[in-house]
């Protein structure tokens, strides 16, 4: 499978990186191209200009701000698996980066491009609304920053548009504390997120302090279940009580059906993969 | 429209014209006739077609030609040197790691990163090390004896036996 004819394009920075947008109506930005590749040679995105940012070195850092750690938006699945800064102040983004695609696709696939992607199988989804980033958006009409909540809008539907591009994620450290976990049922072959459960507890004497539980994969879009949610916080954090949550977790969200998974298959996946989530945390 | 495009593959550069949507695999098979590197799945799941990028593996079915300007390729055809094959190929050479052979050149550019950063992995480290590499014949066992192998070799250790254990 070949890609349909394009221009090739590099940009050195995020503002040529804007002009050069701005230039070309029918064109993408490429930055690892572990999504817009297959999507190209699959024909189902045919841009006429491929706008290659990888070269823009000031996209590729990890950084630690106050109470917030700064993703470049160019930075790898790799390499927040292996960054020190995230396993020690948010390890459930290393340990779900570390369950993306295998290591090749880790290598080269950057968190940047699989949020503007947006697929609803993909794992970012899920992680980045359980620890609450913040997405750091750049356009000709200058900054902005979108709570992840109101980023990811659909099946590969973002906030983002067609003349602004992502530069960083910002992911606040969790109080102290805190767990977070995130487990799934895998696609075997390309380990994409059949049912994702991404939970973080903030606990105070084996108690629910805080509660963030969000489901991917199984919808068109990663949800937060409020419903989990509140059946945890501020209860005691047992075996018993973690069973009802998780009971209802996913209860009336309209389910994929796919070959791999009917919907109602997807449903008892989300309370499956839920309780297993949040079991590990206790 | 086609360009200049110069990639440096196992040390030595190569400059070829092609389309910017010439895929990095295309190109090192039948551009420039490296046909060492495999295509398999064609969608990033197989790993036949994976690579080294600046010491890192990655899938050159999903990387355009262009992409890999300015790097450092190996593929499996950089593996030996004048003195003899890499311990990665003795490893899969002693301990029968291949069948059909066609999976065998990933394997084994995953398999040298993977030593690369962790000399000395668990069974379980290498299992999920190569899980992006696909084998439809040999069911993994001799892999990843070969990898075991291959990094004892490395570290200057003696090397395990390579004969086979018959279960009673």
């Amino acid at each position: 499978m070949i890609p349909s004819v394009f221009t090739y394009k590099k940009a050195g920075s995020v503002s040529e990186a804007l002009q050069l947008k701005a230039e070309n109506e029918d064109s993408k930005f490429l930055a690892g191209g572990h999504s817009l590749i297959p999507t190209m040679k699959l024909r189902l995105s045919s841009p006429s200009v491929l706008i290659d940012i990888s070269k823009i070195d000031t996209l590729r850092s990890i950084t630690e701000e106050g109470n917030q750690i700064v993703i470049g938006s160019l930075v790898t699945h790799a390499e927040i698996v292996n960054s020190d800064v995230i396993k020690t102040k948010v390890a459930i983004m290393s340990e779900g980066a570390s369950m993306i695609g295998d290591v090749q696709v880790r290598n080269c696939g950057t968190i940047g491009g699989s949020i503007a992607h947006a697929d609803p199988a993909a794992d970012w989804p899920a992680i980045l609304k359980t620890v609450e980033a913040t997405v750091v958006i750049e356009g000709e009409s200058g900054k902005r920053e979108v709570n992840v909540e109101d980023f990811f809008q659909g099946v590969f539907t973002t906030d983002l548009t067609e003349d602004e591009i992502i530069t960083a994620i910002k992911v606040p450290v969790p109080a102290s504390g805190t767990k977070g976990t995130y487990q799934k049922f895998m696609q075997p072959a390309s380990r994409f997120a059949i049912v994702g459960c991404a939970a973080m507890l903030t606990i105070s004497n084996g108690v629910c302090q805080k509660a963030r539980v969000t489901i991917g994969g199984a919808a068109s879009t990663s949800f937060r279940d409020l419903g989990v949610e509140k059946a945890l916080e501020g209860k005691e954090l047992n075996a018993q009580n973690i069973e009802n949550a998780s009971k209802i977790a996913g209860n009336g969200v309209q389910m994929t059906s796919s070959h791999f998974a009917t919907n109602s298959y997807r449903q008892h996946l989300t309370k499956v993969y839920t309780q297993r989530a949040l079991e590990s945390l206790i | 429209m086609k360009k200049n495009i110069t990639l440096k593959i196992n040390g030595q550069e190569y400059t070829h014209e092609a389309e910017p949507r010439t895929l990095l695999v295309h190109f090192i098979r039948e551009i420039e006739g490296l046909r060492g590197t495999h295509i398999g799945c064609d969608t990033s799941s197989c790993g036949a077609c994976t690579v080294l990028i600046d010491g890192k593996s990655g899938k050159s079915c999903t990387i355009l030609a262009v992409q890999a300007v300015g790097k450092e390729i190996t593929t499996v055809e950089g593996l030996a040197t004048a003195e003899g094959p890499h311990p990665i190929q003795e490893g899969f050479k002693e301990n029968h790691g291949l069948h059909c052979g066609f999976c065998t050149p990933g394997m084994m550019l995953r398999s040298v990163e993977l030593l690369s950063k962790n000399p000395n992995p668990t069974e379980e480290e290498i299992r999920w090390g190569i899980s992006g590499n696909l084998c439809r014949c040999t069911g993994y066992n001799n892999i990843v004896k070969s990898i075991i192998y291959a990094g004892a070799k490395l570290r200057g250790e003696e090397t395990p036996s390579t004969e086979p254990k018959f279960v009673e």
